[in-house]
This record gives structure tokens, C-alpha cells and sequence, in this order.
């Protein structure tokens, strides 16, 4: 942490984005384990998703400058947390409809 | 040092607004919370110098996917009213178990880490690089990836389509939709 204030006034070193990116992906762990609500959850986990692909971006581009593969891997996690987001907002979307709300406790029972 | 105003305001921006997203009480406030997350983090990739990264996030990120969200809300909640709260216990010992969590990264983190200070300021990414590795067939380029996940989009559409739709329990009503 020393040296993170001594370096103030140049540029920024690799280890502040991977604390940002921490703090956000524990915030997601938090909201994932507390909330009740099926979207509040869905939000937990695109915070936690988000964290994922700052890291993919900073490790690209501190310590493999010449590549792109951080790059290409948080694109495709950006596609993919997409359609897994038009998902599961349809699978809610539907509990609603079927449940009058849409809480996590109401899913006890399936159909089979 | 513009750089590192810039960054720590960022940084802040999305610290406090990702407790917050998952601490609220009302869900379009959160929504909206995460909105400002998404953003900020638009603005790291800016900071470094992924403009493709940027427009991506902006527009699939705080584009597409808020507008999903928004809709889902609209859709599944009454206004102005809270959320159900989670038991207290509950909440106890999730936010012990992840500040443990982050007290133990943080501290690998902290010492673990390579001290990298800054990344070698080369041109900027060219759009031609970034379009030859998404549509090149050879060692590091990525076009089998980039056509599954256009299936995968395909599959995602066709499934929430699926599920979604109000299902009147007679197979002549889908003869006609077809």
C-alpha cells in the first residue's frame, strides 16, 4: 500500500484496478448470498462478471502488451453474459407469471 | 497525473456504486446503480487504451443489457415498493464470509502481485488487428469462437422466445404462429 501512495503522480500501477475489480466482485458475492429477489441476484452476478473482464483487460495489457488474447476473452464474456442475461430475465419473467412475484423462495416445487 | 485523477475517481465511482447496487432497497435503484458500475468500467478500459473494448461495454453492457433489465422490472414489480429483505442471520454471515473473502485477496493481492507500474505506450489497437484475429483461421485468432457464439446468440433468442411466451396449452395456436 506503501508504495501504491509513494507513486502517486505517476501512472497507475496494475495493482489499483485489481482492487477495484476485487471490491466489485465481492459486492457481487454479497448481493448474491443476501438477496431474495430472482433480478437482484441477476444483478450480483453481472457485478461479479464485470469484475472478471476488468481483470482479463489489465493482465492483457500490463504483462502481455503484444497480444490480445485478455482482450478476446473479455469480449466473448461480454457476449456470453448477454444471452445468459435474455435467459434468465425470460426464466423470470415467466416465474412471475406463475408465482405472482418473483422471490427465490416461491421455487419449491417443480413440476416433474 | 491526469491519468490517475481520472482513475481514481473512477475507481471510487465504482467501489461505492457496486456496494450500493447490491445494499438498496428498491430494484430499480439498483438497476441504476449498476448502470454507473458499467460505466465506470467503460471508462477503465478507456484508461486503457481498448477503444474497442469501450464502445463494446458501452453498447452491449449499459445499452443492451440495462434496457433488458429495465423492462424486466417494469414488468415484475410495483413501483416504490421494497424488496423482500433476506433473514438477519442470513445477512450477517454472508457479509462476514465475504469480507473474509476480500481481506484474503486483498492481502495475496497486495503481496503477491508483480509490481507493474505502467504498460508500454505502443500505437493505438488498430481495428484492422482486432478484425484479422476475430476472422483469421491461424495460431491466435479467433473465428471458431466468434461463429459459436453467434450460434450461441441464435440458441439464447430462440430459447428466451420459448420461454417467455405464454403458453395456451393447444398446439393449434402455434400452427398458426408458424
Amino acid at each position: 500500500m506503501g508504495e501504491f501512495l509513494i507513486n502517486a503522480g505517476g501512472p497507475i500501477p496494475m495493482i489499483g484496478f485489481q482492487i477495484v475489480s476485487l471490491i466489485m466482485f465481492f459486492a457481487g458475492i454479497y448481493g448474491f448470498f443476501t438477496r431474495r429477489n430472482l433480478i437482484m441476484i441477476l444483478i450480483s452476478v453481472e457485478l461479479i462478471l464485470n469484475a472478471v473482464d476488468i481483470n482479463f483487460a489489465v493482465f492483457n495489457r500490463y504483462l502481455y502488451p503484444d497480444q490480445m488474447e485478455g482482450l478476446f476473452f473479455a469480449l466473448f464474456g461480454i457476449a456470453i453474459a448477454a444471452c445468459e442475461t435474455a435467459v434468465a430475465i425470460a426464466i423470470i419473467i415467466n416465474v412471475y407469471r406463475n408465482f405472482g412475484n418473483a422471490d427465490v423462495d416461491n421455487i419449491k416445487h417443480l413440476k416433474g | 497525473m491526469t491519468e490517475q485523477i481520472i482513475f481514481y475517481i473512477l475507481a471510487i465511482v465504482i467501489a461505492v456504486f457496486s456496494i450500493l447496487a447490491v445494499t438498496s432497497k428498491q430494484v430499480v435503484r439498483s438497476a441504476t446503480y449498476l448502470l454507473f458500475v458499467l460505466l465506470g468500467t467503460a471508462g477503465i478500459y478507456m484508461l486503457l487504451n481498448y477503444y474497442f473494448l469501450f464502445a463494446v461495454q458501452v453498447s452491449v453492457y449499459a445499452g443492451g443489457i440495462m434496457v433488458l433489465f429495465i423492462m424486466a422490472i417494469f414488468l415484475t414489480h410495483k413501483p416504490g415498493i421494497d424488496v423482500n429483505p433476506q433473514d438477519s442471520w442470513k445477512v450477517k454471515s454472508s457479509a462476514v464470509l465475504s469480507l473474509a473473502g476480500l481481506v484474503l485477496c486483498g492481502y495475496i493481492i497486495l503481496n503477491n502481485v508483480t509490481r507493474v507500474y505502467r504498460f508500454v505506450k505502443g500505437d493505438e489497437l488498430q481495428m484492422q488487428d482486432i478484425g484479422t484475429a476475430m476472422m483469421g483461421t491461424d495460431k491466435y485468432q479467433y473465428l471458431l469462437p466468434f461463429e459459436v457464439i453467434s450460434v450461441l446468440l441464435l440458441a439464447c433468442i430462440v430459447g428466451a422466445i420459448l420461454i417467455a411466451r405464454k403458453d395456451n396449452g393447444n398446439d393449434e395456436n402455434i400452427n398458426k404462429l408458424d
